[in-house]
């Protein structure tokens, strides 16, 4: 058992002693220990690490960095103002109970398709903060996934940080799954207007080897609030376009959750809705023609 | 390897705990609380919830040596006084108990609930229990406990 107290202390162990399994919130790891699917040697427990379990802005206010110790219910709690996407996607993260240990980071180590912060952290264009005692480093969201619970993250690295741009517009995150609580995602969607940046971003979860951004769909919305980024009506023609270009930017698989047709079929609604809630809040469209 | 933790209040010392052991095996096993039930192991059900340093979790999800130097309540040490707890009384008189199995987590997520908001209203409460399950009672009942908690620890108008 390795429990450092510090961050400089756990980068050290985790050169030293590469078969421990960083462990926080335990709600996946222990899964798989419970059911004999993993056995580490040993643990590294990261919750005992002054300070992990905080944010803060950075960068001029533009930013909020998301300490790896920071819980689910925090984010909801304490972020949704700053950051309301990913506040809503931890919302829809298992129980109070799960939602009380989780942790951003823990969802970005496992790196599951189907973790529910990764649409939102494709849509906002986060950014990864890892460090061991080679250094430190920041992967682009874009470069982190590289396959089932497969990531950037090398054997000597801790993940320290997420790094989050602070909301400038409307931010969507909807999710599908066969009941309201302690659902791992059927199929979910993130939308982020960056409204200061002139960028339409997006994510796609459980419907693709990794999590997706929808990049076609982007750059058609991106085209059509072009000069439009004021709030003035967008035709819902264009909410259509954009779930079936979502849909199509997918490749879902058939699996015990639901086959890869209805996936793309969600998807599309979901794409449809996050924009018609999006444009909503922008001021673009009354609340009766969103739907 | 050993454990320092207080439970209920009092201070364990638990030697040869297991490296990959559970919390929740912890506190059966080798505390000897069994009022915390094993049904899941995943995190589904909530039969294992337990507050650490304050907070409710699955203990089936905690490691047993994440508690080291920490404090843990179960469902046991709800009251301190050896009697029944508001929670544990509205339960019984509720009828909100059927097998039982799920009670123990049940009753620890109500107490958590009530703590932080003494008078919830259905959705609420619907929301802070989805992380607990029943397979006899249908809820309602587990609702109207809730409820009657609520109204006799006096909080509700």
């Amino acid at each position: 058992m390795l429990r450092p107290s510090s961050w400089r202390g756990a980068m050290l162990l985790r050169s030293q002693y590469p078969e421990a399994s960083p462990i926080c919130g335990g709600t996946d790891l222990m899964v798989d220990i419970n059911f004999g699917r993993a056995r580490p040697v040993t643990l590294l427990d990261l919750t005992s690490i002054d300070g992990l379990d905080s944010w803060e802005l950075v960068d001029d206010g533009r930013t909020v960095r998301i300490g790896a110790g920071v819980s689910f219910t925090s984010i909801i709690d304490e972020l949704s103002g700053l950051c309301p996407g990913l506040a809503q996607a931890a919302r829809t993260v298992g129980s109070p109970q799960i939602r009380n240990r989780g942790t951003v980071a823990g969802n970005l180590a496992t790196a599951s398709p189907a973790g529910d912060c990764h649409p939102v952290l494709l849509a906002c264009r986060a950014r990864v903060e890892v460090e061991s005692v080679r250094g430190l480093r920041l992967i682009d969201i874009d470069d982190f996934f590289l396959g089932p619970k497969r990531s950037a993250l090398e054997p000597d690295e801790l993940i320290r940080a997420v790094l989050v741009p602070t909301a400038t517009g409307p931010q969507q995150f909807a999710k599908v799954g066969p009941r309201n609580a302690m659902v791992i995602a059927t199929a979910s969607f993130a939308l982020n207007l960056d409204v200061t940046g002139r960028r339409v971003g997006t994510g796609i979860g459980s419907a693709g080897p990794t999590p997706l951004r929808a990049r076609a769909a982007e750059q058609m919305l991106q085209e059509a609030l072009a000069d439009r980024w004021d709030g003035s009506v967008v035709d819902q023609s264009v909410c259509h376009e954009f779930g079936d270009l979502v849909a199509e930017a997918a490749s879902p698989i058939d699996d015990v959750r639901g086959t890869a047709g209805y996936r793309r079929h969600a998807l599309a609604v979901l794409g449809r809705r996050c924009l018609s809630w999006a444009l909503a809040d922008l001021g673009g469209m009354d609340e009766e023609t969103a739907a | 390897m050993r454990v320092n933790v207080t439970v209920n209040g009092v201070a364990h010392s638990v030697d040869h705990v297991w490296a990959l052991e559970s919390l929740l095996d912890f506190l059966r096993e080798r505390v000897g609380l069994r009022g915390t039930k094993n049904a899941c192991e995943q995190g589904e059900c909530g039969s294992c919830s337990v507050y650490v340093d304050g907070v409710l979790v699955c203990s089936c999800l905690v490691a047993a040596v994440q508690v080291e130097g920490r404090s843990v309540v179960t469902v046991e040490g709800l009251d301190s006084g050896g009697g029944m707890h508001p929670v544990q009384q509205a339960f019984l008189d509720a009828g909100a108990v059927q097998c039982g199995f799920c009670t123990p987590g049940m009753v620890v997520a109500a107490h958590c609930l009530l703590a932080g908001n003494p008078d919830p209203d259905d959705l609420t409460v619907r929301e802070e229990l989805s992380g607990n399950l029943c397979r006899c009672t249908g809820y309602q009942k587990i609702l109207d406990a809730v409820h009657l908690a609520a109204e006799r620890t006096g909080a509700a108008p």
